[in-house]
């Protein structure tokens, strides 16, 4: 009797495990804890751990592997090991394991977050993933970005390849609420945002006197990237939330450049100490979603007056629509406060389009009138911020016409029809009467 | 020869010896139940060949709606707005269809189901068709005999039990509302011509309601509305004007103009329509017609009574044409439809409306299609309206013309033919009738030996003759060979119908047969397949597009939302899938992401042969949307006039949506034996574009024989 007594406990065990891990997932942030970071030298990992300490420092679980260790695997039994991916290997040709370009890419269509950094030495590999993001590195291998007017001062009889960057992307979501005051330090090969691409974003974009080039040899020929054409960071949001942060400068992240103080050539203001690790440090949080995450719940709509979901409409029926959005604040869910947030009620073009209000708990609501025009009609909240995960929700609920019975009767233009019909009917009775038994 | 051994038995079995009345009444009766269950039977060569299925296209959404109306009620049914139709604008089922062969085979099933017995209605949906086709026969019996007599009844419900015409639409599983429709139009002709043959007001007031069931099965009782005023306006004109006839008709139009606004499909059409304005229009002329007979009588002045006629003649022609002018300038009296105008005009239709046009049964009919049809008929016709012009009343009246304009409208279009088979049967059995009977009266007189089978053919009322007034040399045995002769003629009738049954209108078009290379029959049964494949595999709420053809198949099969369907009421809305399928794949793209569309459904008959597929329809989808959205012309898809899919095809044609979802991989596969690979088997040809890419759309699944191909449309790219 025992032994199945154990196995139940087993079992339960079993069953309550897994349930147990979605309910603390579910509870705690959008994005897994579990980042897995790809080196080609295990050097990197000190001469770049201020930046590693900060992402362990929010409670991120790193991974530390060489990228060509040959037991890599980004899954097993189908279930994906890591919840992110720091790509800090740019020169490596390729991963060792059954890691590939096109498993890095599915990582990210499963929903996975990748931060790449690249350099002069980018590997076919790197540049590979680095375009399937919709950004384009430099062609020429020996190129980097030079800037003989915006470079760090410090890098004054150089080659002018240290650049201080400062023109940011304007968004709080993505940088932080508190400004970047100094310049970002970049040392590394330009890239183009594909145009094609309405997810890519540059956040840090080279100054309009910059250009790419080999730094080693004369211009033979025009830079093909010049200007604040070239994107020296990008970011890429995908449709499904996976989020990557695309570097042309995998010192960027470097001890070095983020304790090192700097001054802009021709700029008079020293400051003590680059932007560059308040800069990591907020796009990281960007990337691992621990800043501008919505999530939407509770959507649910209902005839005025009533609290069940119809499965059906009338037209012209008055309904009220809500939804519950709340953003991860990085600790908790908290409401989400804005005031642009839309609904339509669309068959194949918005019938109603209205706002939103908000009660600042989280909930958006609304209430409207069914259009007099029946069909399958959909609740469409389509919200998308620079630097928020889109909201796209859709709910489809047909609406009717009226039924047979639904009409108003016995409308006051009709009395004279029925005056004349029950008339009739009287007078062709007498007459009948009168014709037949007179006389 | 029975009587004689009647004769011979002893007395008390001698009293049970019949009366000649009675015995040609048990013939009659039995000969008319052996037609009736002919007429059953023989329309079950489908179940036997097949199984017990709904056939065709429009069929599956009347069987949809029966299962519907059986299941909710008929509140629910008359109320029903369909959201799995033509997504997303819904359709209102209830106010959209004729409610009559639903209700019909509703009330079938609930009667049978007080009885205890338990069937599925679905067989009772598949046998419907064929249970009105026996009833048809009784009608026209009782139509022969109100015409004629008895015996063309007999002749008429035989000729009528097997007319391929007819049968063509009311084989099992033939689901339609044809099946009952012709029943109920045979049913309201009889009962008029009746009516004004008694000048009964039952009888009218019978046909009235008669029409109400005609005009709740089917549209085409448009038909019955013109031809019973044009018929009054005949009689009125050749001075056959009587008060039965005034009775008749008021009594019917008014009570079945009354009864058809019940049908929600129809409402006010009786009043606004411009198709109906001739049967009010000899309303009113009937009522002055009655009126100026009244003043004639009591004027007694022909004088006098000429001027008053030319003054009211003025005056009702002047408020009538003044009343149809401004209901038709103030748009109260909506014009002529499409459908009417292609009726009327055949060429209409394909310069005016491609989506009529573009249905194979709206075609003009081919010669051999009248032969195939009729047979033997096609010559009766003609004699017998020669026996109906030498003995005029106002019964033949009637239906010499209900034959003249339905052979008409059944040169027009080839479904048309259905509404001509009574007619054409009714007329060709009087011709039968009275031949046969004018030649064994012949025999009999001069011989007095009785013709045993003659006798039977005519129901034994070839003894009442008349007497022969000539005799010529021969005159016996030209008749015998004659008779000999018609027998032959009925008898390759009977033949030729028995065959084109079991061989030509049998198939239920959804599962396909052919011969194998042994001779053996070889079935596809794809679309099933796929429909299955689709109800199983799909989720529920999937938006299928496919050419409207396959509309009510897939959502009854497949119980998913299509995006048009068989239901032809929106024009654009089947523009938009015709010039999706005719655009590039990526603009395609776009208007398929508009319409929320899943999954793309192709029917490709290149592997197996099958002729009516998509390809070939192609150019219709091309003119329709061409019709709405002008970017797509048709030149763009030919190559000096002539439509081909092999390396001369233009590159429109071998990149647009159509060409890439029939053909995907279809390079790869070896079809003939001693062909290349991607030998298309229907148009014969080598396809032109063997390597083909589908960038938004992936292969979800490929029935068996490659018939029915289904695409899913993919997301949107995750990363750009």
């Amino acid at each position: 009797m025992a032994a199945p007594r154990h196995l139940a406990a087993v079992l339960v065990v079993l069953v309550l495990f897994p349930a147990a891990l979605l309910a603390s997932a579910d509870e705690g942030g959008p994005r897994g804890r579990r980042v897995l970071v790809l080196v080609d030298d295990l050097a990197v990992r000190s001469s770049h751990s201020a930046f590693f300490a900060s992402l362990q420092g929010r409670g991120l679980d790193l991974d530390f592997r060489l990228a060509d260790d040959p037991k890599l695997s980004l899954h097993r039994y189908g279930q994906y090991l890591y919840d992110g991916l720091v790509l800090f290997a740019p020169s490596t040709p390729r991963f060792g394991g059954s890691v590939d370009q096109n498993a890095v890419l599915e990582f990210i269509d499963a929903g996975h977050d990748l931060i790449l950094a690249a350099d002069s030495s980018a590997s076919d590999l790197i540049r590979g993933i680095a375009t399937e993001c919709g950004v384009d590195f430099d062609e020429d291998p020996e190129a980097m970005v030079i800037d003989h007017i915006n470079y760090a001062a410090t890098d004054a009889e150089g080659d002018h390849t240290l650049i201080a960057g400062d023109d940011l992307i304007q968004s709080d979501v993505i940088l932080g609420s508190k400004k970047i005051e100094a310049p970002v330090l970049f040392r590394g090969i330009g890239h183009m945002v594909n145009p094609s691409n309405s997810l890519v974003l540059k956040v840090l974009s080279a100054s309009p006197s910059a250009y790419s080039a080999n730094p080693k040899t004369k211009l033979a020929s025009p830079p093909s990237l010049t200007g604040s054409a070239i994107s020296l960071v990008s970011v890429m949001q995908a449709r499904n939330n996976a989020r990557v942060l695309v570097s042309g400068s995998i010192d960027l992240f470097s001890n070095r450049f983020l304790k090192s103080g700097v001054q802009k050539a021709g700029s008079k203001i020293r400051h003590e100490k680059s932007g560059n690790e308040q800069f990591v440090t907020e796009t990281s949080k960007w990337v691992f979603h621990e800043r501008g995450h919505l999530k939407a719940v509770n959507v649910k709509h209902n005839k005025v007056g009533e609290t069940n979901e119809p499965g059906m409409y009338r037209i012209n029926d008055d309904l009220e629509y809500s939804v519950e959005i709340y953003e991860w604040s990085g600790t908790s869910w908290k409401p989400y406060v804005a005031d642009d947030v839309q609904v339509q009620f669309y068959m194949m073009s918005p019938y109603v389009l209205k706002t939103l209000s908000t009660d600042k708990k989280g909930v958006y609501s609304a209430s409207f009138k069914v259009p007099d025009v029946y069909g399958v009609f959909q609740f469409k909240v389509e919200y998308q911020r620079l630097g928020y995960t889109g909201l796209s929700l859709s709910k489809q609920i047909p609406v009717r016409p009226y039924r047979h019975n639904e009409y108003e009767r016995f409308i006051t233009s009709a009395y004279p029809y029925y005056a004349a019909s029950f008339s009739t009917m009287g007078a062709f009775f007498i007459f009948s009467f009168v014709y037949l038994y007179h006389k | 020869m029975a009587s004689a051994a009647l004769d011979s038995l002893p007395a008390p079995l001698r009293s049970l010896r019949l009366k000649t009345k009675q015995q040609e009444l048990l013939v009659r009766v039995s000969a008319l139940a052996l037609i009736y269950v002919l007429a059953f039977v023989i329309r079950l060569f489908s179940v036997l060949r097949y199984e017990s299925m709904i056939h065709e296209f429009d069929p599956y959404f009347n069987y949809r709606t029966t299962l519907f109306l059986s299941e909710h009620g008929f509140s629910e049914f008359w109320n029903w707005f369909d959201s799995e139709s033509w997504y997303p604008l819904g359709r209102v089922v209830g106010g959209t269809l004729f409610p009559g062969l639903m209700v019909t085979a509703a009330l079938l099933h609930r009667l049978l189901r007080a009885l205890s017995l338990a069937v599925h209605i679905r067989e009772v949906c598949v046998l419907t068709a064929p249970f009105f086709a026996a009833n048809t026969t009784l009608v026209a019996y009782a139509f022969g005999r109100e015409i004629w007599d008895s015996g063309a009844g007999l002749v008429a419900a035989a000729l009528i039990a097997v007319c391929p015409g007819y049968i063509s639409r009311s084989v099992a599983g033939s689901y339609d509302n044809e099946g009952v429709a012709i029943f109920a139009l045979l049913l309201t002709f009889y009962l008029f011509v009746r009516a004004v043959n008694t000048g009964s007001l039952a009888w009218a007031l019978a046909s009235a309601f008669g029409y109400f069931y005609m005009v709740s099965a089917w549209g085409g009782y448009v038909f019955i509305i013109n031809l019973l005023p044009l018929y009054v306006l005949v009689l009125l004109i050749t001075g056959r004007y009587s008060q039965r006839l005034y009775v008749a008709y008021n009594c019917m139009y008014v009570l079945g103009m009354l009864l058809a606004m019940q049908i929600r499909f129809v409402g006010f059409q009786h009043v606004q329509s411009g198709e109906h304005m001739a049967a009010m229009g000899v309303f009113f002329l009937l009522q002055v017609f009655f009126f100026l007979d009244w003043v004639k009588y009591l004027l007694n002045d022909t004088r006098l009574f000429k001027s008053f006629l030319r003054i009211t003649l003025t005056c009702v022609i002047t408020v009538g044409t003044l009343a149809l002018g401004i209901g038709t300038a103030s748009g109260y009296i909506s014009p002529w439809t499409g459908r009417f105008y292609s009726l009327l005009d055949p060429t209409y239709a394909k310069d005016h409306i491609p989506i009529i046009a573009s249905v194979s049964e709206h075609q003009p009919t081919a010669w051999s299609s009248f032969m195939f049809d009729f047979h033997i008929l096609l010559f009766l016709f003609p004699a017998g309206l020669y026996f109906c012009f030498k003995r005029l009343s106002d019964a033949t009246i009637f239906v010499v013309m209900y034959g003249l304009t339905s052979m008409y409208f059944a040169g027009v279009m080839v479904r048309l033919i259905l509404v001509a088979a009574p007619a054409v049967c009714l007329i060709s059995a009087i011709a039968a009738s009275a031949t046969i009977k004018n030649l064994t009266t012949l025999i009999r007189t001069k011989s007095k030996s009785p013709q045993t089978v003659s006798a039977k053919a005519t129901g034994s009322k070839a003894a009442a003759k008349g007497a022969v007034d000539q005799s010529l040399p021969f005159q016996q045995n030209a008749a015998i060979v004659l008779l000999l002769g018609a027998f032959y003629l009925l008898s390759r009738y009977a033949v030729h119908c028995t065959w084109v049954t079991s061989e030509a209108y049998s198939s239920p078009s959804i599962v396909l047969a052919a011969r194998g290379h042994n001779g053996g029959r070889v079935i596809f049964d794809d679309y099933r397949e796929a429909y299955y494949w689709l109800r199983q595999n799909t989720p529920p709420d999937a938006k299928i597009m496919s050419w409207w053809d396959y509309g009510y198949q897939i959502t009854a099969m497949g119980n998913r939302t299509v995006i048009v369907d068989n239901n032809t009421w929106n024009n654009t809305h089947i523009a938009t899938v015709g010039r999706a399928m005719s655009s590039y794949e990526d603009e395609a793209y776009e208007i398929m992401q508009s319409l929320d569309v899943n999954y793309v459904l192709v029917v490709f008959g290149g592997v197996t042969g099958y002729s009516s597929d998509d390809i070939n329809k192609f150019l219709w989808m091309v003119r329709i949307g061409g019709g709405v959205f002008p970017v797509i012309k048709e030149p763009d898809y030919l190559v000096n006039g002539e439509y081909r899919v092999d390396k001369g095809a233009s590159p429109k044609m071998l990149n647009c949506l159509m060409y890439k979802l029939c053909y995907y991989r279809f390079g790869e596969l070896t079809t003939e034996y001693g062909k290349p690979p991607g030998y298309d088997r229907v148009r014969g040809v080598e396809i032109g574009n063997k390597d083909i890419k589908l960038e938004y759309l992936e292969e979800a699944f490929t029935t068996s024989n490659w018939i029915v191909r289904i695409y899913k449309v993919k997301p949107p790219k995750n990363r750009s």
